[in-house]
């Protein structure tokens, strides 16, 4: 029963957002804020992948989403805007940038991984500040969207809108596939009892860098995606704050299921937007729902709908805040 | 660089040094005895700048307007404590990170509405308004003296109180293994109170000196979070003495990193590249220097023993 409904909400989301653009919502206003929660989305559930799957917080993914960005402008300056050159090149940079960096940041663990990641987090915004060629702080105007075989298939809202549905979708189902194969058990029985999992002959180093790296490659897609969305790069894309905010739709969606960072990233993304419309301080109202929900939403929202859980046997409680089953 | 400027800029590096030591005070404490990530310990800071500031203008003193931001922001703290973060011990960090980064954006639009949004303007502080002559011919603010002299002093205070004290015994007590401690018959709970509050107070303080010399913004307690915990990270969470090595590390690695690679860079390549890297790469020193630190030593420079 559980695993049906872990199987169904996800789908239900998915189908709404998919049926969105026939429902009224396809103004342009509508279609900027969904594509943004979807691409966000795309990151938090890479994001959701290490934190849930193998305990890894990391607090610098946002560098990842912004090499992707990069990649593009970079790319788009030197004239290159095919899509079947911009969007692998965007994941390889990513991936490599998270190889790299995660062959050092793997070596901590708890707090000192959160901060060994904002340090490459951080060296990646001040870089990416420094890149005079592409505009510095002040950011990089694209000529145009990414083009798909010479047609500018992104330029119009509702391809764009189903690419990112797509994606974001091919996401989960990659990331879920991958936590229920048996690479994925290695990463969670390592996030359980690291030294059990290496007594048993399962390392749990490089099953880790590749959890990482391969997350860093997916959200490099999501930021070719987030560069094409708003035709501009920027530092911002990847200040540490967007690393926050990656990892508070994680938390608030429910870091033991990945639909969750789903749910988390369109809650965060249409709650900001309804909010700062509402209220010139939308923060004051928007700070303690946050606080709210972590003190309330033990599992996230997506543990509002998951069934009561089962007693263990042995007495043993779980770990704090994720599912051993998910 | 000429050795006057040099000088100038190690006691920039110090007085930095020595307000970061004052933030990360509380929160290398708070986080090393009851293992809680407080991110809205930046609001502190802020918090003792902006009430400095308005009692300053009030009671036309900066020095009063200083003293009586004290038990404001130790109240504050209280008051966050009970209202929020005693819902949260037992809690995993990252329900913590995400509560906390909830009271940061609330305290910073609460700002925001009450005080605006443009820099505040801060008294000066009577008496101290002028320079000193250190060296024939090199001036140096007074009130930027006194804050590097008045936060080694509050630094010797809490050496003595942590190291010499009961309650300070404690305090490293709980840092080390908390369940013992609160197995032994000590009320944890008040002790952390105790600790979280008194860390409010400190960061509130560091706020209403950082007054004068940065703009009062209501920004400005996130920038200095960050490199808060860096310090407690490089220095070994739970650890004072780590925290104040660290924190004037930090602090003269990065104010020597901006005042000097842009120039170092110059030797290497032309003036305007080597400005623009220059500066970025002094923004990334500390950060490179943190995951070096974490490379070498996973616990930071101090690790407190756990067992």
């Amino acid at each position: 029963m559980r695993a049906r409904l872990r199987l169904i909400l996800p789908l239900v989301v998915l189908a709404a957002l998919a049926a969105a653009p026939f429902l009224g919502f396809d103004s342009s206003f509508a279609y900027t804020v969904l594509s943004r929660a979807m691409i966000l989305g795309m990151g938090a559930v890479s994001l959701s992948l290490l934190v849930g799957g193998a305990g890894l917080v990391s607090m610098g993914h946002a560098a990842m989403l912004g090499v992707g960005a990069y990649a593009v402008a970079s790319l788009d300056a030197a004239g290159v805007t095919d899509a079947l050159i911009v969007f692998p090149v965007a994941a390889l940079a990513a991936g490599l940038f998270a190889l790299l960096t995660g062959a050092v940041s793997l070596r901590t663990s708890g707090v000192h991984f959160i901060m060994i990641t904002l340090a490459f987090g951080q060296m990646a915004f001040f870089t990416a500040s420094s890149l005079s060629a592409l505009g510095g702080d002040d950011g990089y105007t694209l000529y145009g969207r990414t083009e798909w075989l010479g047609t500018r298939l992104l330029e119009n809202r509702l391809a764009f809108h189903f690419i990112c549905l797509a994606l974001l979708a091919g996401t989960w189902l990659l990331c879920s596939a991958l936590l229920d194969s048996r690479f994925g058990r290695v990463l969670r029985a390592s996030k359980e009892n690291a030294l059990r999992a290496q007594a048993v002959g399962f390392p749990p180093y490089p099953y880790r860098l590749v959890a990482y790296t391969l997350a860093g490659a997916i959200c490099g897609v999501a930021g070719a995606l987030l560069a094409n969305a708003t035709e501009f790069v920027s530092p911002a894309t990847l200040a540490w704050g967007r690393s926050g905010e990656l990892l508070f739709m994680v938390i608030l969606g429910g870091a033991g299921q990945l639909y969750g960072a789903i749910l988390g990233a369109l809650a965060i993304v249409l709650l900001e937007e309804w909010l700062s419309h509402l209220l010139e301080y939308w923060r004051l109202a928007f700070g303690p729902l946050l606080i709210l929900s972590v003190l309330f939403l033990r599992n996230g929202l997506a543990g509002i709908t998951a069934m009561p859980k089962r007693r263990r046997p042995s007495g043993k409680p779980a770990a704090l805040g994720q599912e051993a089953d998910a | 660089m000429s050795v006057n400027l040099l000088l100038v800029q190690l006691l920039n590096g110090a007085q930095l040094g020595i307000l970061l030591f004052l933030v990360a005070a509380g929160l290398t404490l708070v986080f090393g005895v009851m293992d809680f990530i407080n991110l809205a310990h930046g609001v502190q800071y802020m918090l003792g700048a902006y009430v400095a500031a308005s009692l300053g203008v009030w009671a036309n003193s900066f020095w009063l307007g200083l003293l009586l931001a004290l038990p404001v922001s130790l109240l504050i703290g209280l008051v966050l404590e009970w209202l929020v973060f005693r819902h949260l011990y037992g809690r995993d960090h990252l329900s913590q990170v995400l509560a906390t980064f909830g009271v940061i954006l609330t305290v910073d639009d609460a700002v925001r509405a009450i005080w605006g949004s443009a820099p505040l303007p801060v008294p000066q502080p009577e008496g101290f308004t002028g320079g000193v002559e250190i060296m024939p011919g090199l001036t140096y603010p007074t009130f930027r003296l006194a804050i590097i002299v008045v936060g080694l002093l509050v630094a010797l205070l809490l050496w003595l109180l942590v190291d010499r004290t009961k309650a300070g015994m404690l305090v490293r007590a709980g840092a080390s293994n908390a369940p013992m401690v609160s197995a032994l018959g000590v009320d944890i709970g008040k002790l952390f109170t105790l600790v979280f509050g008194f860390g409010a107070m400190l960061a509130g303080f560091a706020g209403a000196l950082a007054g004068p010399v940065f703009a009062v913004t209501p920004g400005m307690g996130d920038a200095v979070l960050i490199l808060a915990f860096v310090v407690i990270v490089i220095g070994g969470i739970g650890s004072i003495r780590g925290a104040f090595i660290a924190a004037v590390l930090v602090g003269l690695i990065d104010t020597l990193g901006r005042a000097m690679l842009p120039d170092l860079l110059r030797l290497v390549m032309d003036a305007s590249s080597a400005r623009q890297t220059g500066a970025a790469l002094a923004s990334m020193l500390v950060y490179i220097v943190m995951a070096a630190i974490l490379f070498f030593s996973p616990a930071g420079l101090f690790p407190v023993r756990r067992g």
